[in-house]
């Protein structure tokens, strides 16, 4: 129920931290992310949900957050950028896009690195069309993504040399 | 000593922890305590007399709004560039669509769009003309006495007397549209601004010290006033070389106002329609040959439409003036080019600023020339490449070694060309899907024109930290290409040190001296070398002044400079540039050597062409280049990759619609830039040819990829389907068209 200023508790687990939200009800999820939460490692890109730049994962689900009515975010597990390292230890894919060049102006290299975390997720070794078909909705401006494929592939080397 | 060689290594990119892990603050990020935020209310009509604003919606609180108009500007109302015809603010007549008017500010940024939109500018219509033709036959005159911004002339031997000898003269006409630059991060910027504490500016930028040249004209400050700092920047590509200045000065001019921390940041729709794009060009093309297939003369009409205001596009031109006639040895050229206005947002700066277009059009023709002497492209192109020894369109004799024919045949058997070139015709006999492999040869010039780099004089600082660190100073931004990285490398081989001992100071006025622009390729090439020069500077210091002996290690190097600092305070070294004597331009004629040194490419491009749906897909792209030494191989591959994708995009997808002077599809929905599954694998090779006037032997690389792929992709596509394409983007609406008569 709204607040005498029309705002929303919205209670919610963000990187493993249970949160409770206080926004408007169609607030944008990146928007309460970003301001609230000061969780700025997602990105505005477009606003329409075409770059993938506010790319967030939603309950293992990989969602544009500029998209996401922060209604729908009641009760879910919420990962942002900000929540795929261990402390100092990067992810594999995070240590991958610094070794393979995947990251250049860093933009959207956060949504990147989710929607490249969530493919792996669902395949944990993808071929070049799966690599390429799990990234198509997070443009990149700079790499031509060449860098970017390899990053994934090195993910998996790495992932897979560890265990 | 350790072996410390670092340049050809690829090491990690300075910045990418922070980039990876989301840390990377860009200026979106930024939050000020009592800030405001920033709307810009912008003209209705493509050209117009301002007969009043009105202030509709009484809902909205407009006495809590902070208002700028042009009566509020402190200073001169004209964004300083090259010439002082664009305003920060319309007064009385608008030139555009999107001409700003009125600034808006206000701590609520959801009630400031709401009161954005009620805002009512009325202007009473004048005509105005969007076309280069109207523009060029003056069917308005809307800019100057005739609608010039700027003409160039380049003349070499007498093309006049080659018409009547030749036994061939080939004609052909090549159009290329608009392109949006489309970095993923808009433009945005936070100002602080007060008559007492002066103007500061943080913001996603190129080039500092543009911005800070424009507020100076702005505002009644002294330099030392001003103070503009760039903050992680989310992609450029050009897009954030002038603009900036723009949107800088709207927010400082609502900070000066409201005495508060403005933040102006576009959302993508209006960064998509109101700031510059590539300069949609015109190119004719008349040819004079031998029946062998010698070119005798080549005459070039290059025209650019540079929209309503002059900002770049007279450099623009020139860089396309001087790349039209391309890496081909011609005794008799006349190049004659122009940028005209019309009532569109003005065109500006993108990856390859000019040469892109040019080098379309003459790649497009030299196959029309070959096929008519009845030569292959190929062999065509082997008896008229440029050789050492030999000049360019503008006199410059190429003293670099350079072989275009090797380095063809080098990107031929990488691609497998001869034998696709047959078996693809073969197939496509009997196939529905047609396939096709193109090329194109090309080449692309580092550092500035003429003499802009002795113009410039960019200067660069090495300092010693107190911390024993050794940071560089420069206003050169890292913009995704990997300034930080590169710099650090070059720092750290000159000296001996390791590549981590090195830092990077933010670009910021307050601090570092002036390295001149982030644009045309000449970071690593002209500011590397003034790195590499300002940190040798800095040793010789050391050595000279009795603190260190050549023989050193690193401790020796810190313990060092620490003792230097101790007993004078600071250590610092600074290297300005010099333009070599070597090098020597005309300015008038526009003859002599144009750039220091040239990178020289072939690409080769091979495509599928689907009959029913009309697309035309790149299944396959070599890029082969020589580039000097290559500094860091992954970043140098990382720029050739995502220029190819940038050129595809606008060889094939990326179609700016107008109408009115005003972009139609300003929206990630309808203006599409290809995604990871529209992309080819791009093989990048180079070839490395040390200049001895770049650190260890570099030369530039960030625009020549933008350069060769839309020739190349629409060659392809003729030797697919046996039509020609002389204009870019090509649309399946036009592959439509012209498959359906054939």
């Amino acid at each position: 129920m709204p607040d005498e200023n029309g705002k929303c508790a919205v209670p919610c687990t963000v990187n493993g931290e249970a949160v409770t939200l206080h926004a408007y009800p169609m607030a944008r999820l990146l928007d309460v992310l970003r301001e609230e939460l000061r969780l700025t490692g997602t990105k505005e890109g477009c606003g329409e949900g075409e770059c993938g730049a506010c790319s967030v994962l939603l309950d293992g689900a990989l969602v544009n957050s500029c998209l996401v009515p922060i209604l729908q975010a009641e009760g879910a597990q919420i990962k942002t950028i900000e929540g795929v390292a261990s402390g100092e230890q990067l992810h594999a894919v995070q240590q991958a896009f610094i070794e393979c060049g995947g990251a250049q102006c860093g933009i959207c290299t956060p949504g990147m690195v989710l929607a490249a975390i969530n493919l792996l997720e669902k395949n944990a070794n993808p071929d070049e069309t799966a690599i390429r078909n799990g990234l198509a909705g997070n443009l990149c401006r700079c790499t031509g993504y060449i860098k970017i494929f390899e990053s994934v592939v090195r993910a998996c080397q790495n992932t897979e040399a560890k265990s | 000593m350790t072996d410390r060689q670092l340049v050809g290594k690829p090491v990690p990119r300075k910045e990418g922890r922070d980039k990876v892990t989301g840390q990377a603050r860009y200026i979106d990020d930024l939050h000020f305590p009592d800030m405001l935020y920033g709307v810009t209310v912008r003209s209705n009509a493509p050209r117009g007399r301002i007969q009043r604003i009105e202030f509709e919606n009484d809902a909205i609180p407009w006495s809590e709004l902070t208002v700028v108009t042009a009566r509020d500007i402190p200073g001169e109302n004209s964004v300083a560039l090259i010439l002082l015809d664009q305003p920060y603010l319309a007064d009385e007549f608008v030139n555009h669509r999107e001409e700003a008017v009125l600034l808006l500010a206000h701590p609520d940024r959801h009630l400031v769009e709401k009161a954005r939109r009620a805002v009512r500018i009325e202007i009473e219509p004048l005509p105005a003309i969007f076309s280069i033709e109207d523009s060029l036959n003056r069917k308005e005159v809307i800019w100057g006495e005739d609608n010039i911004f700027k003409s160039f002339q380049v003349e070499k031997g007498n093309v006049d007397e080659v018409w009547e000898g030749a036994d061939f003269i080939i004609e052909g006409e090549y159009q290329t549209g608009a392109q949006e630059q489309l970095y993923i991060e808009n433009n945005g910027v936070i100002a602080l601004a007060s008559p007492e504490d002066g103007v500061t500016v943080w913001g996603s930028m190129q080039c500092p010290y543009y911005v800070h040249k424009a507020l100076l004209k702005l505002f009644p400050l002294p330099e030392e006033k001003i103070r503009v700092i760039q903050v992680e920047t989310g992609g450029g590509f050009g897009g954030k070389e002038e603009y900036p200045s723009m949107i800088a000065g709207h927010a400082a001019l609502l900070a000066w106002k409201s005495g508060r921390p403005v933040k102006l940041v576009y959302d993508r729709a209006e960064d998509m329609a109101a700031t510059t794009k590539r300069h949609p060009s015109l190119t004719k093309h008349r040819t004079a040959v031998t029946r062998d297939g010698k070119l005798l003369g080549i005459e070039i009409d290059f025209t650019v439409d540079g929209g309503a205001y002059a900002t770049l596009s007279s450099v623009v031109l020139s860089r396309g003036t001087i790349h039209a006639a391309g890496p081909y040895n011609c005794a008799n050229v006349r190049i004659k080019s122009r940028a005209v206005a019309t009532n569109a947002p003005p065109h500006g700066a993108f990856r390859g600023f000019g040469a892109p277009q040019s080098i379309f059009a003459l790649e497009r023709h030299l196959n029309k020339v070959a096929a008519t002497v009845g030569l292959t492209p190929e062999e065509f192109r082997r008896r008229n490449f440029l050789h050492e020894g030999e000049t360019t369109a503008t006199g410059q004799v190429i003293h670099e070694k350079v072989d275009l024919n090797g380095l063809m045949e080098r990107a031929f058997e990488l691609s497998d060309y001869y034998q696709k070139r047959e078996s693809f015709a073969e197939a496509n006999k009997f196939s529905v899907k047609k396939k096709g492999i193109g090329f194109a040869s090309f080449m692309h010039g580092a550092g500035f024109t003429g003499s802009g780099e002795q113009y410039l004089q960019s200067v660069v600082g090495v300092e010693a930290t107190t911390e024993g660190r050794i940071r560089i100073l420069a206003a050169s931004t890292e913009i995704g290409q990997g300034t930080n990285t590169i710099f650090g490398q070059i720092a750290a081989e000159a000296l001996k040190l390791d590549y981590d001992l090195i830092e990077v100071a933010k670009p910021d006025t307050g601090n570092v001296p002036n390295s001149g622009p982030t644009v045309a390729s000449r970071t690593v090439m002209i500011v590397g070398k003034l790195v590499e020069s300002a940190a040798l500077g800095l040793k010789q210091t050391l050595v000279q002044g009795g603190f260190l002996t050549e023989d050193y290690t690193q401790e020796n190097f810190q313990t060092a400079c620490l003792a230097y600092i101790e007993k004078h305070g600071a250590l610092k070294s600074f290297s300005q540039y010099k333009q070599p004597e070597t090098i020597r331009w005309d300015d008038e004629k526009y003859q002599g050597d144009a750039y220091g040194a040239y990178a020289w490419a072939v690409y080769v491009a091979e495509v599928t062409v689907d009959p029913l749906t009309y697309e035309a897909h790149v299944d396959d792209f070599v890029a082969l280049q020589e580039v000097g030494r290559v500094i860091h191989p992954i970043l140098a591959a990382g720029q050739i990759e995502g220029g190819v994708a940038q050129a595809i995009g606008f060889t094939l997808f990326e179609n700016v619609v107008w109408q009115d002077g005003r972009m139609a599809n300003s929206q990630m929905t309808n203006y599409i830039i290809p995604t990871a599954a529209d992309i080819p694998p791009i093989r990048v090779f180079f070839e490395e040819t040390p200049y001895a006037g770049g650190p260890s032997g570099a030369k530039g690389i960030g625009e020549l990829p933008m350069d060769g792929a839309a020739p190349a992709i629409l060659n392809a596509i003729e030797h697919a389907t046996g039509l020609s394409f002389n204009h870019v983007p090509l649309m399946p609406e036009a592959l439509m068209l012209e498959m359906e008569k054939s």
